[in-house]
């Protein structure tokens, strides 16, 4: 892309950025209306909003939220007031463990199914039923047999990693070209150079991008997963802040959600880069 | 070896049959042995023959192709050569061995090449020369195949990728690899097909001028007249599959020293094309009939001498 392209698209971006925030600013605003009549005593159980505000917060309060959690992100009030940045770490913790105990299961497992094609038939039955489960499903499972809620969310991020991983290995080990592999035959290279010289790195491309699939679902899971057990991590975060009806906490914490989950993607895209061929 | 028959060919008065055969017994590198390869069907209750009864020859440091239309089962029978695929009866018998699966001594130069994307020139062949050669050190094997790059003339592209090089560049780095691990014998499957004529044309000079030094024993398979021409010593004819069978083995009566050039020029060059020609337009359909007139013998195809005489 020219450099002319890039810089237009820029601009498009703050423009349409600055039209956002302040579509927002106004919207917040007019919810400012005059004060309802209300029964006195459940106006002061109510708080702020009988008083006719609104709950709902301003940009320029959740920015201010934001900045604050990044020039004091590890902070440590107890257990409900902890920084951003310790929530954010428990869970990509628990995500990366996840991720990585489903790789070591994953790619070897999807490698000796992708080269046999009676194993590629037997296992699909179970990958097809398997699949579309959702991953919070395995939920109770996981704490009836684990009896570890910090476990659990690890067990259920690692079920829901698996299934990318396990099919695209399957289907680029199955797919390496026929011509590859006769040339290597032709040379009586053996099993084992076969395998990391040959198939690995002509199945990797497809292999790296079911990872980058996993690490997507396995951010968006984490999440959900977090609020169901509690006690720390991103989705806790969200949850706590819910329950303390500080909107400003839950959309702050939706933007660091999302800058997370796009480090993590682009982490894996540049990984996917390395491996890339061009045929 | 049985006795060949005197087959009249009304077709093509100038080919002129012969009763003697080239290769003698002990000095055949390659030896066809009723070759057949059937698949199944399609319904899979019957089996379709590709060809069969199939003999012929190659005899060390000779330049043999087999030329016929596709569907005859040339890339069959070549791969079944390379050990990547199996016979359905016949044996072949390279070196002496019976051929059970691929080696190191039978290389192969693929069709579409066939390098592999992620590796560059020069890690390609190295990773034919370390599969030949697992101990010799990194030096000593950078050596080999700097030298065989520099025989097809990609000195300068030793690191770049398969995708930045150009077709025929491509194919000189599939020829690299198959001569690098120095093979007894060397299979090409229509190795120049998928180039442009001006490439195929050097490449198949480059070709010749290796084969000449090295005394390399090829089999190649083309359906390139000119091609079977300037580089084989025999070509065989195939007919036309299903039941392909070699219909005859052409024997090239022209000089050693035959240039792409000059080939032409020669008394015996015209004969020679129009007899292939004619095969490949007529007779190539037609061989089940011509047979079964005639007294065939598969175990000993005619050889053809086509001359101006």
């Amino acid at each position: 892309m020219s450099n002319k392209v890039k810089l237009q698209a820029l601009m498009v971006s703050l423009v349409l950025f600055a039209v956002f925030v302040a579509g927002w600013h106004v919207w917040v605003e007019a919810q400012k209306g005059p004060a309802v009549d209300m029964d006195p005593e459940y106006a002061a159980l109510m708080g702020i909003t009988a008083k006719g505000g609104s709950a709902m917060p301003g940009p320029l309060e959740v920015g201010e939220a934001i900045w604050g959690h990044i020039i004091n992100p590890f902070y440590d009030n107890g257990p409900n007031d902890k920084g951003i940045g310790i929530q954010l770490a428990y869970s990509i913790a628990r995500v990366l463990t996840g991720f990585f105990l489903a790789c070591i299961v994953a790619i070897p497992l999807g490698f000796f199914i992708g080269i046999s094609p009676i194993f590629q038939r037997a296992v699909d039955p179970f990958i097809q039923v398997l699949k579309p489960v959702s991953p919070l499903a395995w939920m109770p499972l996981a704490l009836y047999t684990i009896k570890d809620s910090d476990m659990s969310s690890i067990f259920v991020i690692f079920i829901c990693s698996i299934w990318p991983m396990l099919i695209n290995t399957v289907f680029g080990v199955a797919g390496v070209r026929k011509e590859w592999l006769n040339v290597a035959k032709t040379l009586e290279v053996s099993r084992s150079r076969m395998a990391w010289n040959v198939i690995l790195p002509a199945a990797a491309p497809t292999i790296l991008t079911g990872m980058r699939i996993s690490i997507g679902i396995a951010w968006l899971v984490i999440v959900a997963a977090e609020m169901l057990v509690g006690g720390t991590g991103i989705g806790y975060f969200v949850w706590n802040e819910w329950n303390n009806l500080s909107i400003t906490g839950v959309i702050t914490a939706i933007f660091f959600i999302g800058v997370i989950g796009m480090c993590l993607d682009f982490i894996l895209a540049q990984a996917t880069r390395l491996v890339e061929y061009a045929e | 070896m049985n006795v060949m028959p005197s087959v009249s060919n009304q077709s093509n008065p100038a080919a002129e049959t012969t009763e003697e055969t080239r290769v003698s017994e002990s000095a055949a590198m390659i030896s066809i042995e009723g070759l057949k390869r059937s698949f199944p069907t399609p319904d899979g209750k019957s089996e379709t023959e590709i060809f069969g009864d199939v003999w012929f020859k190659v005899a060390e440091g000779e330049f043999v192709t087999l030329i016929g239309h596709s569907g005859c089962g040339k890339t069959t029978l070549l791969n079944i050569l390379a050990g990547l695929d199996t016979a359905t009866d016949g044996v072949i018998i390279a070196d002496g061995h019976e051929i059970i699966g691929p080696s190191l001594d039978r290389a192969v130069v693929f069709q579409t090449h066939a390098l592999l994307p992620w590796m560059t020139a020069m890690e390609n062949i190295a990773f034919a020369v370390k599969s030949r050669w697992p101990d010799w050190s990194k030096e000593k094997i950078r050596e080999h195949c700097q030298k065989y790059l520099d025989l097809v003339h990609l000195t300068g592209s030793e690191d770049k990728k398969p995708s930045q090089l150009s077709g025929g560049m491509k194919q000189r780095v599939g020829i690299a690899r198959a001569f690098s691990i120095e093979p007894k014998i060397l299979l090409m499957d229509e190795p120049f097909s998928a180039l442009d004529a001006l490439t195929r044309g050097s490449l198949q000079d480059e070709l010749l001028s290796i084969c000449r030094s090295t005394g390399q024993t090829v089999f190649m398979i083309t359906h390139d007249i000119d091609e079977a021409l300037l580089l084989a010593d025999r070509v065989v004819l195939m007919t036309n599959g299903p039941q392909a069978r070699v219909c005859e083995i052409l024997e090239n009566t022209l000089p050693k020293t035959r240039t792409r050039s000059d080939m032409h020029t020669h008394d015996n060059y015209y004969p020679m094309r129009n007899h292939l020609i004619e095969f490949l337009v007529n007779r190539s359909k037609q061989f089940k009939e011509e047979i079964s007139s005639s007294s065939y013998n598969p175990k000993a195809p005619p050889v053809v001498r086509p001359s101006a005489q």
